[in-house]
């Protein structure tokens, strides 16, 4: 007999839904006369909102060639839902900004220049993206600071795998991350109303252990296809066991470095982010409770999606040993 | 003359009846039918919280508009305008309780008290329903004085929800600080009225 013991990150079997249950429950409750119209409309509808429903340019996502994660245990976040729910300044701070003001930013030509205290430095087109590395999926927990989560299924390589190409010297310590500017094609950037008021490009950090940990995942998809702008096409960072906003979009610069570099929520307000952003229930942020959070799966206000979070987001298995002797509360 | 005046009263405040609730219906419906984008139960928080600043400024508006452009009907309108900023502000909590926290009492209380914007939210609630239960007129003959003393505490409800507001956001300040604008407008007109206290 063959026993299977997946790896944590492969998520547990308990509260099976996968798509095809989710989509079985969707035409139940259409039977049933539940989903209004609203339901089906793509973009949130707002009170009053008449007249903003205009046919609207998507941008065009493309299929990816992958290793398929062989157990999808976890309940996965509807991608309408992943894909219309984001946190992505640039393109304004609201979180349906993304998706409607991100649909003709141009992926493609890209460059992604991996640089400073390496051996080789690299630059990466549009198609090196997806073919200099087999891709594979990773399905995530992603935890947002802001107390609500999602689970994903992620198309990428492993950042270390990346890195490993770069060669790093032995005086790099941290890895720096910077997302595009392109004020013309990001109204975040170019309207200080608009952006939220924060300081671009957004610039992100790991220390070099955590940057080469098998989960650190650069993502160029999700649900099977290239990523969607909203969700930072067309190459981000995935780095499960910290909250969201350590997951930078739209990378154009990693940079190898013997110092800690800024990072931009920490910037802004050093007392409520900080470098690390370790998911960790047992560590507040001054305006959220971080014990517990609310699963965003299926359904409307009255989907049952509070749950506890755990340490390290549910990774600790994989991670915990990057933090042994810390003191988690003043390293946050 | 008269009846024809309380006729058109009793239209317009039909009027307000109807936007007031079907706006509030509207979002709800929207809400239970996920028709609200991803997240449902902070698109509903963030519309009764506006809803309820919004109808306050609105019920605080109308007397400096009544004496720059001598409209004077409009105080007719006045208490409702207020009494609907608080069932919005109501809404704003109880969505908070049955859908944020989904009655985690404990979670409820302890955020309450340890979230600082959350606590002068709760307190600006907390005047606005003491105004709405001595809102009526014989309540209001039956206190005497004091009554007007009670009713200037919307002051102060008015400047907790928009600190309030204000803390809420990770960084987009940019709507908070235009609300706090016009609450110190609407204060400014009051300025006599403040001026025993400074």
């Amino acid at each position: 007999m063959r026993i299977k013991i997946p790896k944590s990150w492969q998520l547990t079997a308990n509260d099976v839904t996968d798509e095809s249950v989710y989509r079985q429950r969707r035409t139940l409750l259409k039977n049933m006369g539940f989903l209004g119209a609203g339901a089906l409309m793509s973009t949130p509808a707002h009170s009053l909102d008449w007249f903003s429903k205009s046919a609207k340019k998507t941008f065009i996502t493309e299929p990816l060639t992958y290793l398929p994660q062989s157990d999808k245990q976890q309940i996965l976040t509807p991608e309408s839902k992943v894909i219309s729910h984001n946190n992505f300044y640039e393109f304004g701070a609201s979180k349906s900004d993304p998706v409607n003001n991100a649909q003709s930013f141009q992926t493609n030509p890209w460059q992604l220049t991996i640089s400073g205290q390496v051996e080789n430095k690299i630059i990466l087109d549009y198609d090196d993206l997806t073919r200099l590395f087999a891709l594979e999926e990773r399905i995530y927990r992603l935890r947002c600071v802001e107390a609500w989560s999602m689970v994903i299924p992620w198309v990428g390589f492993q950042l270390s795998t990346l890195l490993a190409k770069a060669k790093p010297l032995s005086s790099a310590k941290y890895v720096a991350f910077e997302t595009l500017e392109d004020p013309e094609q990001m109204p975040g950037q170019a309207s200080r109303r608009l952006g939220g008021g924060i300081n671009y490009p957004y610039v992100e950090g790991l220390r070099i252990d955590e940057a080469e940990n098998p989960l650190t995942l650069m993502a160029v998809g999700l649900y099977g296809k290239t990523l969607p702008p909203q969700n930072g096409a067309p190459i981000r960072l995935v780095v499960p066991w910290k909250y969201g906003f350590k997951s930078i979009k739209s990378i154009v610069g990693i940079t190898l470095l013997d110092k800690q570099p800024p990072t931009t929520w920490n910037q802004l307000a050093a007392n409520e982010y900080g470098f690390y952003a370790n998911v960790n229930p047992g560590v507040d942020h001054p305006r959220w409770s971080q014990a517990s959070e609310r699963r965003i799966t299926t359904g409307g206000l009255l989907a049952r999606n509070r749950i506890d979070t755990q340490m390290f987001n549910g990774y600790g298995e994989q991670v915990a040993h990057l933090y042994k002797g810390m003191d988690l509360r003043a390293n946050y | 003359m008269q009846s024809q005046l309380r006729q058109k009263i009793i239209v317009v405040k039909a009027v307000i009846h109807c936007i007031c609730i079907l706006l509030l219906v509207n979002e709800y419906w929207l809400a239970l039918n996920d028709g609200l984008g991803a997240d449902p139960v902070e698109a509903v928080l963030h519309f009764t919280g506006i809803g309820a600043l919004n109808l306050l400024i609105i019920s605080l508006s109308i007397t400096p508009v009544i004496r720059l452009f001598k409209f004077t009907s409009l105080i007719n309108y006045r208490r409702m305008l207020g009494v609907y900023s608080f069932v919005y502000a109501l809404m704003h909590l109880l969505s908070f309780l049955a859908f944020e926290v989904q009655f985690d009492w404990r979670l409820f209380i302890t955020e309450i008290i340890e979230r600082p914007y959350m606590t002068l939210g709760m307190a600006a609630i907390v005047i606005l329903l003491s105004l709405t239960l001595t809102s009526t007129a014989r309540v209001k003959r039956k206190m005497g004085k004091s009554w007007q003393k009670l009713h200037n505490w919307v002051y102060l409800a008015i400047i907790l929800a928009s600190v309030h507001f204000y803390m809420s956001v990770k960084s987009d300040v940019v709507q908070p600080i235009i609300y706090a604008t016009i609450v110190a407008i609407l204060l400014w007109f009051r300025r006599k009225k403040f001026q025993k206290y400074l």
